[in-house]
C-alpha cells in the first residue's frame, strides 16, 4: 500500500479515503485489537476513580479558562519563559512557523534534527520542509520511528502506529536497520531501536519537541511520555526548539494536578505516565544551552472566537475519543487525511483550514455521542460536528452545483414536505406510489437508484406501508363519529 | 390524562404500526390520546446534516403546535433528543425570544414513550405478554443524549413470557447516524456488521429499540441477510397481549 495522504489540502474526501481500508483486514484488526485494550485499561481506571466526573469537571474548567484568557497567560508565558533565558517567537501560521524554525537550524549548522512528541510540526508539514533545507528529520518517538521507517503515516493521536502490529513492524527494523535476524517479540525490537536510536541522541545536537502544556506562571513546558526518549531529546541535545499551539497554555503549576491525572487515564490507561518532563528556559551546565519555543497559531484564534467551536481548543491530545468511536474503529486514521484523526480530527481539521479543505470530516461521524461521554476536558463534539456541518451546507449554498446534487435536492425537498400537513401527506402517496415501482414480491426494496442506492449496498427497505399512521388515525376518528351519531 | 402523541415523519409514514402500538398501550393506561394532524417533522433530519435554517422552520412549527397542549409523546429517542438538545440553541441563535420562552414552558412536558410510561405515568407493568426471546438494543439518542439508562429494562421486565437476553457492546453505535447512513455507506456497514455480529449471537428471536430508525437500519441488513432474526419497536412488544398477540404487526 502506498504511503496515506495526510495533508487536509490534498487528501481525498473521508468516505472515499475509508474504502482501501475497510478492504484492509490486518488494519482495522489491529485497530480494533489495540483500541479495545486501550479502553479496557481507561474504563478500569476511570472507574476507580470515584471523583471522576468532578476531575472533568476541573479540567475542562481550567481549559476553558486558560482560553478564556488567552491572551494575557501567553504574555505571561513569553516573560517568564524569556526571563529564564528561553526565546519565544510567534507564527502567525504554517510557513512562518516552518521559516522560523529552519532559520534556527541554520543559524546550528544543522543537517539532522531529533524529534520528540511534536503532532503540531505534522500538522505544519515540517519535515518535508526540513527536508528540503538539507536538514534530516530523525522521529525518536518509537511509534513515530517505525512509521518513518515504514515510509508510512501515524494514525492515532496517542499511539500513532497502532494499526502496525509486531511482525510488520519486525519486517520494518530488519530491512531499514539491516538486521535479517531480528527476531518479533517485543525485547528483540526495542533493543533494535534502542540502539539505533542511541547514535542518534549521542551525535545530534539539534531537537525539536511539542509540548503538552506551557504553564504561564514560570514559564515551563511540560512533556508526558511513555518510552523515555522524550527525556533524551530534551536534555542531551545543545540546542532545543519546542513547538506548541497557543492553545496549550494552563495559569499555574497547580492545574498540572488536574490535567496530568486525566490525561495518563484517558490517554494510555495508566495512573500516571512513565516520564513527565518539566523545564523552564535554560539551566547552566545542565541540558540544552539555548531553547527556543515557537507559539503557532495557525487558525487558532479564529476558533478561539466562535462561540460554539471554541471549545475545540481544550483538547489535551488524550485520543480517549478516537478509542471509544466507532466510526475510527472501523477506518483507523489514515481515513481522516490529517495528524489529527477520530473525532477531534473530525472537528480540529477542517477549522485549522479555515473550512476550505476537509469539509467532509465533520459528517464522519454518526453522532453517536461515545466520543463527548469519554472526553476527560468535556468537548461536546458532536455539537461542535453539528455546527461545522452547518458552516459546509451554508457554502454549498454558494454553489451552482448544489442543483446537482441529490441530497442538497432532497433535503430541500423534504423542507418543502416538512412545511404544511397537506404538502406532507402528498408527498407520503408520492413516495409510496414511486417507491412501488423499486418493490418486491417479498415487499421489500432491494435495490434503489442514486443516492437511495447508498442504502441498498447493504440493506434492504421495506416498502411503504399502503396507510400512513395519520391516515389510520382519520379514519379511526370518522368511524368513531359515525358510532356516536 | 390527555396526551398528545407526536408520531415523527419516519414512523407516520414507515411505521405506522408503532403509532398504533402507542395508542393501544396508552389508551389500556387510560389515557386520552390527541393527534394534532399539522405535525410533520422535528427537524432532526435537517438539524444534523447542516440545514439549520430548514430545522429552524421544523422547529418553530413543532413549538407553535404543541405549545398548549397538556404533555407531548414521541415514540423516537433521536427526535426527543432533537428537541431537547438543539432546539434552545437554534432559538437563540435566530435570536426568536418568544419562541424560546414557550420552548422553555413546553420542554418538561415532551416525553419520550419509555420516560411518560415509567415517569409520567408511573408504570412498569403495562400488561403485556411477548412469548419470545429478545434483545434490547440501545439507542445513542436514548443511552447518551435522553439517559433512560433501565427505563426500557424495567418495562420488558413485566412483559409476561417475554425472556431478555443480553446484547454484547450494548453501548456501541450501530452505523446508521441519519444521512451517515448514505454519506458514509461503506463505514456505515462496516459499522452494521459488527452489530449484526452481537446481535445474532445473542440468539434472539426479536430486536427491540426506543427508535426505528437503528431498527430500519439494522432490520434491512437482517432481511438482505436472511437472517431470522426480526426487529420491532418497544412499543410493539408493549402492545402485544394474549388477546391481541400481534402487537407488533397490526
Amino acid at each position: 500500500m502506498s504511503a496515506p495522504i495526510m495533508d487536509p489540502r490534498i487528501a481525498p474526501p473521508f468516505p472515499a479515503a475509508a474504502l482501501p481500508i475497510l478492504q484492509n483486514a490486518q488494519l482495522r484488526k489491529n485497530v480494533a485489537h489495540a483500541t479495545d485494550v486501550i479502553q479496557a485499561k481507561r474504563n478500569f481506571l476511570v472507574s476507580e476513580k470515584r471523583d471522576w466526573q468532578q476531575l472533568r469537571t476541573a479540567a475542562a474548567a481550567i481549559r476553558a479558562h486558560s482560553l478564556a484568557n488567552l491572551g494575557t497567560y501567553l504574555e505571561q508565558f513569553e516573560g517568564r519563559c524569556t526571563a529564564a533565558g528561553g526565546t519565544v517567537h510567534w507564527a502567525r501560521d504554517a510557513a512562518e512557523a516552518r521559516s522560523i524554525i529552519i532559520a534556527i537550524l541554520r543559524e546550528e549548522n544543522a543537517t539532522e534534527v531529533i524529534k520528540i512528541k511534536t503532532m503540531t510540526s505534522a500538522e505544519i508539514q515540517l519535515n518535508p520542509a526540513l527536508e528540503a533545507a538539507g536538514i534530516h528529520a530523525i522521529e525518536t518517538d518509537l511509534a513515530e520511528l517505525i512509521l518513518q521507517l515504514g515510509e508510512d503515516e501515524g494514525s492515532h493521536i496517542v499511539v500513532p502506529a497502532l494499526h502496525v502490529n509486531r511482525r510488520q513492524v519486525r519486517e520494518i527494523f530488519a530491512r531499514r536497520m539491516d538486521l535479517p535476524e531480528l527476531a518479533d517479540d517485543p525485547e528483540a525490537l526495542t533493543a533494535a531501536a534502542r540502539a539505533y536510536l542511541r547514535r542518534k541522541f549521542l551525535s545530534v545536537p539539534t531537537a525539536i519537541s511539542g509540548a503538552n502544556f506551557l504553564i504561564a506562571e514560570n514559564g515551563s513546558v511540560a512533556i508526558v511520555e511513555s518510552e523515555g526518549n522524550g527525556r533524551m531529546c530534551l536534555t542531551l541535545p545543545r540546542t532545543l526548539i519546542t513547538l506548541a499551539g497557543i492553545e496549550k497554555v494552563v495559569p499555574r503549576f497547580q492545574d498540572l494536578e488536574v490535567l496530568l491525572q486525566v490525561l495518563a487515564r484517558s490517554a494510555t490507561g495508566e495512573r500516571m505516565n512513565p516520564y513527565t518532563s518539566l523545564w523552564s528556559g535554560v539551566t547552566p551546565g545542565d541540558g540544552p544551552q539555548r531553547f527556543h519555543v515557537v507559539l503557532l497559531d495557525n487558525g487558532r484564534s479564529e476558533i478561539l472566537g466562535r462561540k460554539v467551536e471554541r471549545q475545540t481548543l481544550q483538547c489535551i491530545r488524550c485520543a480517549a475519543c478516537l478509542n471509544t468511536c466507532p466510526v475510527y474503529r472501523q477506518t483507523g486514521g489514515h481515513a481522516y487525511g490529517s495528524p489529527y484523526a477520530g473525532p477531534i480530527g473530525a472537528i480540529l481539521t477542517p477549522q485549522l483550514e479555515h473550512m476550505q479543505h476537509g469539509q467532509s470530516l465533520p459528517y464522519a461521524s454518526s453522532l453517536c455521542g461515545a466520543c463527548y461521554e469519554v472526553c476527560p476536558v468535556k468537548i461536546n463534539i458532536p455539537e461542535v460536528l453539528i455546527e461545522l456541518r452547518a458552516q459546509v451546507v451554508n457554502q454549498e449554498r454558494a454553489q451552482a452545483a448544489r442543483w446537482f446534487d441529490p441530497m442538497f435536492l432532497g433535503m430541500k425537498a423534504a423542507n418543502f414536505a416538512f412545511a404544511g400537513a397537506g404538502r406532507f401527506r402528498i408527498a407520503q402517496k408520492l413516495g409510496r406510489l414511486g417507491l412501488r415501482f423499486f418493490t418486491g414480491k417479498d415487499g421489500w426494496i432491494h435495490r434503489l437508484p442514486s443516492i437511495g442506492g447508498r442504502w441498498t449496498i447493504s440493506r434492504d427497505l421495506r416498502a411503504f406501508p399502503d396507510q400512513s399512521f395519520r391516515e389510520w388515525w382519520s379514519a379511526r376518528e370518522t368511524d368513531r363519529s359515525k358510532e356516536t351519531k | 390524562m390527555r396526551a398528545s402523541l407526536f408520531i415523527t415523519c419516519y414512523n407516520d409514514t414507515l411505521f405506522p404500526e408503532t403509532g398504533r402500538a402507542v395508542v393501544r398501550i396508552l389508551e389500556r393506561l387510560g389515557v386520552e390520546i390527541d393527534f394534532l394532524p399539522a405535525q410533520t417533522c422535528c427537524g432532526q433530519m435537517h438539524a444534523n446534516t447542516g440545514f439549520r435554517a430548514e430545522a429552524f422552520s421544523q422547529a418553530k412549527r413543532f413549538v407553535q403546535l404543541y405549545r398548549d397542549t397538556e404533555c407531548v409523546v414521541i415514540p423516537s429517542t433521536s427526535c426527543v433528543a432533537m428537541i431537547r438538545d438543539q432546539y434552545s440553541g437554534l432559538f437563540e441563535e435566530l435570536g426568536n425570544e418568544d419562541l424560546r420562552k414557550h420552548f422553555a414552558a413546553l420542554l418538561p412536558r415532551v416525553y419520550e414513550l419509555s420516560e411518560f410510561l415509567t415517569d409520567k405515568l408511573n408504570v412498569e407493568d403495562v400488561g403485556a405478554y411477548f412469548p419470545h426471546r429478545v434483545t434490547y438494543h440501545a439507542s445513542c439518542h436514548g443511552l447518551r443524549g435522553l439517559h433512560v439508562g433501565d427505563r426500557p429494562f424495567r418495562l420488558l421486565s413485566k412483559v409476561r413470557g417475554l425472556e431478555l437476553v443480553p446484547l454484547a457492546n450494548l453501548e456501541r453505535c450501530c452505523g446508521f447516524g441519519g444521512t451517515f447512513s448514505v454519506k458514509n455507506a461503506e463505514v456505515s456497514t462496516a459499522m452494521l456488521e459488527a452489530k449484526l455480529g452481537d446481535l445474532l449471537a445473542t440468539g434472539a428471536e426479536y430486536c427491540t429499540a426506543l427508535d426505528n430508525s437503528c431498527l430500519m437500519h439494522l432490520g434491512g441488513a437482517l432481511h438482505r441477510q436472511n437472517r431470522k432474526l426480526e426487529t420491532i419497536h418497544l412499543a410493539g412488544i408493549l402492545a402485544s397481549t394474549k388477546e391481541q398477540p400481534d402487537g407488533a404487526t397490526t
